[in-house]
């Protein structure tokens, strides 16, 4: 029987330490998300004027808020919901922009000029701006934070992908399958798609680190998730009115985003490394 | 041959560290007279090209963990030299022209200013009196209109015409000794033809000796007053270049001769040689052509064999010369 | 003249450019689900209220006929009339243009004083201490919110050590450099973080190509080499890395601009969203976009002055 891991696979993975350190970030991270509260003895919205901004120590180790709650239980409940924001913001449009670029490079023509030159047009509007906006006239609302992010972030992962499949459709074997007769969709779907979307994937690590940076920036501008929900950027705007009293209250959440970005960034180059070895 | 103006003993070039080091230079000497032109022959992956790189350190990318062995110039160890005394050698008594005139030049900078900058810095000449010599310079490398191509850039040349602007910066400190690497191999047959004759001219005008690298024996034949054939890392023959194509007396030489098409009778056959050039990380041991030797011997597979005077001027290492011969 | 041909020929190319992203303006807000007249007055709003206002803005139109006016108002420079300033938007935008454009120049000028010198230096010895040490440094910088440092740099050098001013904007040029070297610190850093790794590998192809030996075989020094060398035939690509994150910048200042209370559009952008008014946010991403557009119209213009292999006719 086959190994299901080849022991190439294995040592390439084995060489590979921004993988496996951001891997691990990752697990970390995804605890935090998933069994979070059930670690920390506080509950995140439980408020006790008389444990107002209490500094760090012990019980409270991240210290507590204006309002007496634990900013560990908050920054680790926030965890679970801005993961989920962030998973959807990022998966949408990698799904929505490399479907448009498969089509957009495969059919080519004015197909491809039309979707191009929107593209082309959208790339101009700062992204802050187009989602800053879309959200702002939609209302805050987590659904409308999908919408906006993903008007705004496929042309990313369109040019990526129609990118790669205008260099694969050089390659022999499409010409050769295409000669065999297969519908479109299946030339697509099974010979280009699996030699295109490497880069997207790898792009959409990268996509993370932005799309958190994005979403906690509208929960700061009270755009976004609202309060009393914990979340990362909101719970930053509220220690940005006590940052003399309370520091700890912005610090601990904006840490908590400095690490999601790191452990994207290095699984980002992690699967560059892997998916595309270089000789 | 006349006094000789460099002379390298034993020179070795190792890449790597050990376990997995590659000696790609394995002890090669030679000497070139003023006003010779020596040719280094051998396949790519012999070692020529990084023998010629180590004269003025110049390696690029890849920096060698080791050279050994002496280098004399002009009287002076050039292995003894500090990184920054190379530099005053570089450009002003040896100079180095490259294999690819398409990338070799500067793209973003006018082709006068390529060739002033060093006029100035090593002659000391003012711009103006730069700019006339460049112009002298473009003449004698056969560049028309001077005047009016010193203000052009690289991409508004031809491959040759890049090339005589190489020859041209490379020549313009008056060096005695200039480096070829394989310096028409990127060229058209014909422009090839006028770049050699090109060079062979400034030779005899100048005075310089020329160190000559190439795979091409047919270059070789039209160019070189000697030629030492390189490989593995290893001179295996060194000769006269009459003597060398009359008389091959090593059979790498007379394997590489029957592989030539210009050379012997024209309806006879071309013999490609046997098998592939050996990897340097686990070289043959003992004679490093044994393996696709017709002539072998059980001698060939272990003894390292020196480097033996055949006739005047004529040495080969090969256990069986005179038995081949 | 070359070049002044070039530009103008560029921005000829543009126009089709500029007219889709007028396009995109007015039909960003149209296309949302939801009545524009509704969402704008919210959960205060009467039925009159949203009649009135409806008309206010001829929302009862055709919307080819609404398009047409919003094209005639750019044209004229008014670009409609701002709902909460009850003013031309135009002039308002060109008011608060100054502090943006100053934040974008000021960040930019701060990121290329990162950059280059930090990406030569790695690029040359490649896999030290120093090629590591950045490379860390700017993947933090890369995930760290700019607002979020904001608010720690306003702690640390507006209130702890008071060297900077906590807020707002100057009157002269060098209060408002004051004003304005936090700010532009915090959009420079992550924009360094970007640029600095394409830049690190194209000065790295640079170092590898035949013209490095050949100045080096002429018996240039290293410092030539480098600075003469290497460094001009990286400038295009410094151009073209700093090009591409243009809108990344630009788009930095929104957030920015709202931390530091900065009066630019960015902070415009927010207020005039919180006061939904539409008109002006219509306007303002309008003039973002155009503003990416013109500053990547500069960078072609400075590429071309940079290589001569682009041709300027």
């Amino acid at each position: 029987m086959r190994p299901l891991v080849s022991d190439a696979t294995r040592l390439r993975f084995a060489r590979n330490g921004n993988l496996q350190f951001g891997l691990a970030m990752l697990s970390l991270l995804v605890l935090a998300s998933v069994a979070g509260s059930a670690l920390v003895p506080f509950d995140p919205l439980d408020i006790d004027f008389g444990q107002a901004l209490q500094p760090p120590g012990w019980p409270h180790l991240f210290g507590t808020d204006d309002l007496g709650r634990d900013v560990l239980a908050r920054v680790v409940a926030s965890a679970s919901v801005d993961m989920k924001v962030v998973s959807i913001c990022v998966l949408l449009p990698f799904l929505i922009g490399s479907t448009i670029g498969l089509v957009s490079g495969y059919f080519g023509g004015w197909i491809d000029l039309i979707i191009m030159r929107f593209v082309d047009v959208l790339w101009a509007f700062p992204f802050y701006v187009l989602v800053i906006s879309i959200v702002g006239a939609l209302g805050p609302g987590t659904g409308n934070i999908y919408l906006a992010f993903s008007m705004v972030v496929w042309i990313s992962f369109a040019r990526i992908v129609r990118g790669e499949v205008l260099l694969a459709r050089r390659l022999e074997y499409t010409q050769a399958v295409s000669v065999l007769g297969y519908s479109h969709a299946r030339i697509m779907l099974r010979h280009v798609l699996p030699n295109v979307i490497t880069p997207a994937i790898v792009f959409m690590m990268a996509d993370v680190v932005l799309t958190i940076l994005g979403v906690t920036s509208l929960g700061f501008l009270g755009l976004g998730i609202q309060p009393p929900t914990p979340e990362w950027g909101v719970m930053i705007a509220e220690g940005r009115n006590f940052i003399q009293d309370g520091w700890w209250i912005s610090l601990f959440p904006g840490l908590a985003i400095v690490f999601v970005g790191i452990t994207f960034s290095l699984i980002g180059d992690g699967l560059d490394d892997f998916l595309r070895p270089k000789p | 041959m006349s006094q000789p103006i460099i002379k390298v003993d034993d020179l070795r070039v190792t890449f790597g560290h050990a376990p997995e080091s590659v000696t790609v230079v394995d002890g090669v000497s030679f000497e070139i007279g003023e006003g010779e032109v020596f040719g280094l022959v051998g396949e790519s992956g012999s070692g020529k090209s990084v023998t010629c790189r180590s004269l003025i350190q110049l390696f690029g990318g890849a920096r060698p963990s080791s050279v050994t062995g002496r280098i004399l110039f002009d009287g002076q160890d050039l292995a003894q030299l500090s990184p920054t005394d190379f530099v005053r050698i570089r450009g002003t008594r040896i100079a180095m022209i490259f294999q690819d005139p398409m990338t070799a030049l500067n793209p973003t900078m006018r082709i006068g200013d390529q060739i002033q900058e060093t006029l100035c810095r090593h002659d000391g000449l003012t711009t103006r009196q730069a700019r006339l010599r460049a112009i002298d310079l473009l003449k004698a490398v056969g560049v028309t209109a001077p005047e009016r191509r010193l203000d052009s850039y690289p991409h508004e040349f031809s491959g040759g015409m890049r090339q005589r602007v190489l020859i041209a910066i490379a020549l313009a400190c008056r060096p005695k000794l200039l480096i070829a690497d394989e310096p028409t191999t990127a060229l058209d047959v014909t422009v090839q033809d006028q770049i050699l004759k090109l060079i062979l001219r400034l030779r005899d005008e100048t005075g310089m000796a020329v160190l000559f690298v190439t795979h091409d024996l047919g270059v070789v034949a039209q160019t070189c007053d000697r030629v030492g054939v390189m490989y593995a890392g290893r001179i295996m023959e060194m000769a006269d270049t009459t003597q060398l194509f009359a008389n091959p007396s090593h059979p790498y030489t007379r394997a590489l001769l029957r592989a030539l098409p210009a050379h012997g009778k024209r309806t006879g056959r071309l013999e490609p040689i046997g098998g592939a050039p050996p990897s340097l990380a686990d070289p043959p041991k003992g004679c490093r052509f044994h393996p696709r030797c017709r002539d072998a011997v059980f001698d060939c597979t272990t003894v390292r064999p020196p480097l033996v005077t055949v006739a005047a001027g004529h040495t080969g290492a090969c256990l069986r010369m005179e038995a081949v011969s | 003249m070359k070049l002044v041909f070039f530009t103008l020929s560029r921005l000829a190319q543009l126009l089709p450019v500029l007219l889709g992203i007028t396009f995109v303006a007015f039909f960003l807000l149209r296309v949302m689900p939801g009545d524009p007249a509704t969402l704008m007055l919210g959960s205060r709003g009467t039925p009159e209220d949203i009649a009135a206002l409806t008309r206010q803005l001829g929302l009862d139109r055709p919307l080819s006929a609404q398009y047409l006016s919003f094209l005639s108002d750019i044209a004229r420079g008014s670009f409609g009339r701002s709902i909460a300033y009850k003013a031309q938007i135009g002039p308002l935008i060109g008011e608060r243009l100054w502090p943006t454009l100053a934040l974008v120049g000021f960040s930019t000028v701060l990121a290329v004083a990162m950059t280059v010198p930090l990406a030569m230096l790695t690029a040359v010895r490649r896999g030290g201490v120093l090629d590591h040490l950045v490379k860390i440094f700017f993947v933090v910088a890369m995930s760290m919110p700019g607002f979020w440092l904001g608010v720690l740099l306003i702690l640390l050098f507006a209130i702890v050590i008071p060297i900077f001013p906590v807020s707002g904007y100057g009157d002269d040029f060098l209060t408002r450099l004051h004003h304005l070297v936090l700010p532009a610190t915090i959009i420079a850093l992550g924009t360094a973080a970007l640029t600095i790794r394409s830049l690190r590998s194209s000065i790295v192809a640079v170092l590898g190509a035949d013209y490095i030996d050949t100045a080096r075989a002429k018996g240039m020094p290293e410092r030539i080499v480098l600075w003469h060398h290497v460094f001009r035939n990286s400038l295009t690509s410094t151009i073209s890395v700093l090009a591409v994150h243009t809108s990344w910048v630009v788009g930095g200042t929104v957030v920015i601009e709202t931390v530091f209370g900065i009066p630019g559009l960015g902070s415009l952008l927010v207020s005039s969203i919180s006061a939904r008014d539409y008109p002006m946010v219509q306007g303002l991403t309008l003039t973002f976009a155009v503003l990416v557009v013109s500053i990547n119209l500069l960078a072609d213009v400075a590429y071309a002055l940079v290589d001569p292999r682009v041709s300027l006719s």
